[in-house]
């Protein structure tokens, strides 16, 4: 039932890529890419990722597309009108790019380069310790350094949106 | 006492710093204070040198006092240091003696001058690089202080820069010295590359234990550069055209600058390697030729000068050669003596020659001179000291030491040398004399209207004079003929040569009836026999020259114009070298330097013009070029690790 | 089976969509939103790896890249609206002005 389950996810998740790509209203662009990201969350579910599809669900199609929508919303695009393109003549090129991107990237997966050591945490340990307990674990021990420098990136962040978003800037 | 001559350099600097710096808000007092302190505590410490060595016994009477290490690189090895021995011990005490009694003379005589601060902070600056010179132990930080001197001259040649004439003849006499300069600093290269060191000890250790035997190629060759570079700062044949020039400055400058110290450079440079100039007798010959050579020429072309200062110069380059030839046959200590009394009693003429200016307002023609003894009484006792004492009569100073060299010269050289320097002498006597009776004696042809404010110098211009005629007195009894103090006191820095000096006189005196004595009576004899043709002439029989210049027209004005020296420099060297330059500027430079440059910026302009258009302003643009990017370093990557 | 080059595979695959994306579309929130489908093509190789390699570094990357994704969202619309207020729009293509 797994691989079933990972291809109909891939291929929604690619299908639903692909409309957001070349969906013209940006509150479907926004659906479709929510969408997309609850099909990830899915295969962070077989890849035994419980915590990060959790975390994927509410931080991605929760907060930060709640928030594409929003600033959709408050902008008020008219879908209607007729954009101004001027550079139509970069959308082919543009595109084969991206699929000469793929068939490298692809030929970089099949020379065999992305091969490591195998760690400490098979399925079995992780089941053992369980899997937000260890990553619980992990961030206040190993990683707590990083852990406290992405809060003051977020502190940050927080500040300058204010900054940049105030009505005289 | 040994360990403060570090003390002696210092003191300059201070001063030179301090009224360079603030000067301009300094009272004149308060300027002139600090720059005589300076260089009188500088000589007071040089005194306190001066005894320490000698508290030492003679063989142990060399010192040397390592600051700190300068450049390094490989096997060089330059190092701030100082050396104390008899030699550069007499040199500091001349330059900082003689040095502050001018300070002092300045005082009186640039008073009224608006650039006095930069006056004495240039004067303070050229001590300290004079001091620097004649103390290094190596010769590199010789050659600093010899291109300081060198800097300080032109900046004090060029002190009224405002007139044409001072600053072309600063210019000129920059020029000129670096032609010498070029030859020193060659010199000192080839002195590395000979004994890998040039440091005075080592080098002159090398020289002296018989590496090199006499009359050896690269020996000569470095001995004939250094005296390059002598011949350029001490005014000889063929670079002596800066010297008379150089009165542009003002006149304590020249006695300080252009009398007394740094033209003596050479002389002292040439002492200093007389281990070298021993191996060379070929480079002896060219010294000592030279020498006498300038000292007749320089003397001939003193005979009709009509500008104080000018004759005085001259005289000052004839003097130069007179210790050239002691230098170039051998007689080092005949030489440095001579140095010693010149700074005395040149020094004193020129200050003399600064008082009168002084009191005639600015006038330099002797021609509008004459009968002034009796308007500035001490300016023309002590003034008539100094021509005695340069003209060589007994006992006065520049007898006794012209007296060696003429003796030196026979012994030791030729009949030629000698006959030469004993005419010269005879010359100096008669010019000098003839200085002295258009100046002083005679009737008045002052402008009546600088009579009127004619007066004698103040205090502390005359006091200087004093000392000075004092010191032009006595200077001459410490090398006294055959019981020499000074003869015995250099003789550590001229080694064996000191000895074989006392061989010369010993030798002289075998040659029959007392030699010495005999070249005594002989050279009063001419130097009376000078003044004596200057007094019938200027005093007695007035219309006499007038009548032998109409007599002698061509020979006259030969001399009149200095040999036409300045004309033919300017044919042969200058103006080429200008047609050369103004070709160089208008082909090379103009057009191929500034062309090369503006073309590599017109290309540069070309093509961003055309690449400019690259930079689009689209963001999907520029990641378009990103993305092109990445992937070919994704397929650089993934080939690479194939 | 699935193996490891199955997700990388279609982690490729989504990530060269989001560049074709940012490449072809004006409006800048939808390129802001293909730059997050990136990001998450990219976290999902992540993971990928760490499950097939049994570690525990994948998914720790992943947590600090949504920290990094959710700044970036907030100041990058932030930007978007300060820009929208200036100019009266979202096209890419209007804001052309830092050019030769």
């Amino acid at each position: 039932m797994e691989p079933y389950l990972f291809y109909v996810m891939a291929a929604t998740s690619v299908v639903a890529a692909l409309y957001l790509i070349f969906e013209k209203n940006p509150v479907f662009c926004a659906l479709y890419l929510v969408f997309s990201f609850i099909n990830i969350a899915v295969l962070y579910v077989l890849l035994e990722a419980q915590f990060i599809a959790a975390v994927q669900v509410i931080v991605y199609t929760g907060a930060i597309m709640v928030l594409f929508l929003f600033v959709i919303m408050l902008l008020m695009v008219d879908v209607k009108k007729k954009q101004k393109d001027d550079l139509p003549f970069q959308r082919i090129p543009a595109m084969v790019m991206g699929f000469v991107l793929l068939v490298v990237m692809g030929l970089a997966i099949k020379s065999k380069l992305f091969q490591g050591r195998e760690g400490e945490y098979t399925s079995a340990k992780v089941e053992s310790i369980g899997h937000t307990q260890l990553i619980g674990k992990l961030l206040f021990t190993d990683y707590l350094l990083p852990f406290e420098m992405t809060s003051i990136l977020l502190f940050v962040a927080v500040i300058g949106a204010i900054i940049l978003a105030k009505r005289k800037v | 006492m040994l360990n403060l001559v570090a003390l002696i350099l210092l003191f300059p600097l201070i001063g030179s710093a301090m009224n360079g710096l603030f000067g301009r808000r300094l009272r004149k007092e308060s300027i002139g204070y600090i720059a005589c302190g300076a260089i009188g505590l500088s000589f007071f410490i040089s005194v306190l040198v001066f005894i320490g060595l000698l508290l030492l016994p003679p063989e142990e009477r060399i010192f040397e006092k390592h600051l700190f290490s300068w450049i390094q690189s490989g096997s060089f090895n330059a190092a701030v240091g100082f050396q104390v021995d008899p030699l550069s011990s007499l040199m500091i005490l001349i330059v900082t003696g003689v040095g502050f009694l001018i300070h002092i003379y300045s005082m009186g005589y640039m008073h009224d001058d608006k650039g006095y601060h930069r006056y004495f902070s240039y004067l303070n600056l050229f001590t300290f690089s004079m001091l620097l010179l004649v103390l290094s132990n190596n010769f590199l930080l010789m050659f600093v202080g010899w291109e300081a001197v060198g800097l300080c001259s032109y900046l004090l040649i060029g002190f009224w820069f405002e007139k044409k004439s001072a600053s072309d003849a600063a210019k000129k006499a920059f020029v000129v010295n670096r032609v010498g300069d070029f030859g020193f600093a060659l010199g000192i290269m080839l002195i590395f590359l000979t004994f890998h060191s040039i440091d005075f000890t080592e080098v002159f250790n090398a020289a002296s234990h018989g590496e090199f035997a006499i009359g050896n190629i690269t020996i000569t060759l470095i001995t004939l550069l250094l005296f390059m570079g002598a011949a350029g700062k001490s005014a000889q044949i063929p670079l002596y055209t800066w010297l008379p020039d150089a009165m542009e400055g003002p006149t304590p400058v020249s006695a300080l600058i252009h009398a007394a110290t740094m033209v003596t450079a050479g002389v002292y440079m040439i002492a200093r390697c007389n281990v070298l100039y021993m191996l060379s007798p070929f480079t002896m010959t060219v010294v000592a030729s030279i020498g006498a050579t300038t000292a007749l020429f320089a003397a001939s072309i003193g005979l009709m000068q009509n500008d104080i200062k000018r004759v005085l110069a001259y005289s000052t380059i004839s003097q130069l050669g007179y210790m050239f030839l002691a230098c170039g046959v051998g007689a080092f200590t005949a030489g440095i003596f001579h140095l010693m009394t010149h700074a005395f009693f040149k020094a004193l003429l020129f200050l003399g020659s600064g008082s009168v200016i002084h009191a005639l307002s600015g006038e330099q023609d002797m021609r509008k001179m004459g009968g002034l003894k009796n308007h500035i009484p001490i300016t023309y006792k002590t003034f008539l000291i100094g021509t005695v004492a340069i003209a060589g009569i007994p006992p006065f100073a520049g007898f006794f030491s012209k007296d060696e060299i003429l003796l030196e010269a026979f012994v030791r050289g030729n009949v030629i040398y000698w006959s030469i320097g004993a005419f010269a002498a005879f010359l100096t006597a008669f010019y000098m004399f003839r200085l002295l009776f258009m100046t002083f004696h005679g009737e008045s042809r002052v402008d009546p209207h600088v009579k009127e404010h004619l007066h004698e110098s103040p205090r502390n211009m005359t006091i200087p004079l004093i000392i000075l005629a004092g010191l032009s007195i006595i200077g001459g009894f410490w090398g006294l003929p055959g019981a020499s103090a000074l003869n015995h006191f250099l003789s550590p820095v001229f080694g064996g040569h000191g000895h074989n000096e006392m061989h010369g006189v010993e030798a002289g005196a075998h040659h029959g009836i007392g030699l010495p004595s005999l070249m005594m009576v002989v050279s009063t004899l001419i130097a009376i026999g000078g003044i004596w043709l200057a007094y019938q002439m200027y005093v007695k029989k007035q219309e006499l020259p007038k009548k032998l210049a109409e007599r002698f027209a061509l020979p006259y004005r030969i001399l009149y114009n200095k040999y036409y020296v300045d004309e033919i420099y300017d044919a042969i060297f200058v103006n080429p070298v200008k047609k050369i330059s103004v070709q160089l500027w208008k082909k090379v430079d103009a057009m191929m330097i500034d062309g090369s440059v503006n073309g590599v910026a017109r290309f540069v302009t070309g093509t961003s013009n055309i690449f400019r258009f690259l930079q689009t302003g689209y963001v999907r643009n520029y990641a378009f070029y990103i993305v092109v990017g990445c992937i070919f370093i994704l397929i650089l990557t993934t080939w690479l690790n194939k | 089976m699935i193996t490891l080059t199955h997700y990388l595979v279609l982690s490729a695959i989504l990530f060269s969509i989001g560049v074709v994306g940012v490449l072809i579309r004006r409006n800048a929130i939808v390129i802001f939103m293909c730059i997050e489908l990136m990001l998450n093509a990219v976290n999902l190789s992540f993971v990928a790896f760490a499950h097939y390699l049994h570690s525990m570094e994948g998914q720790m990357f992943v947590f600090f890249s949504m920290t990094v994704a959710a700044a970036e969202a907030t100041v990058g619309l932030a930007i978007i609206i300060a820009i929208f207020r200036n100019k009266e729009t979202v096209n890419v293509d209007d804001m052309n002005i830092m050019k030769w």
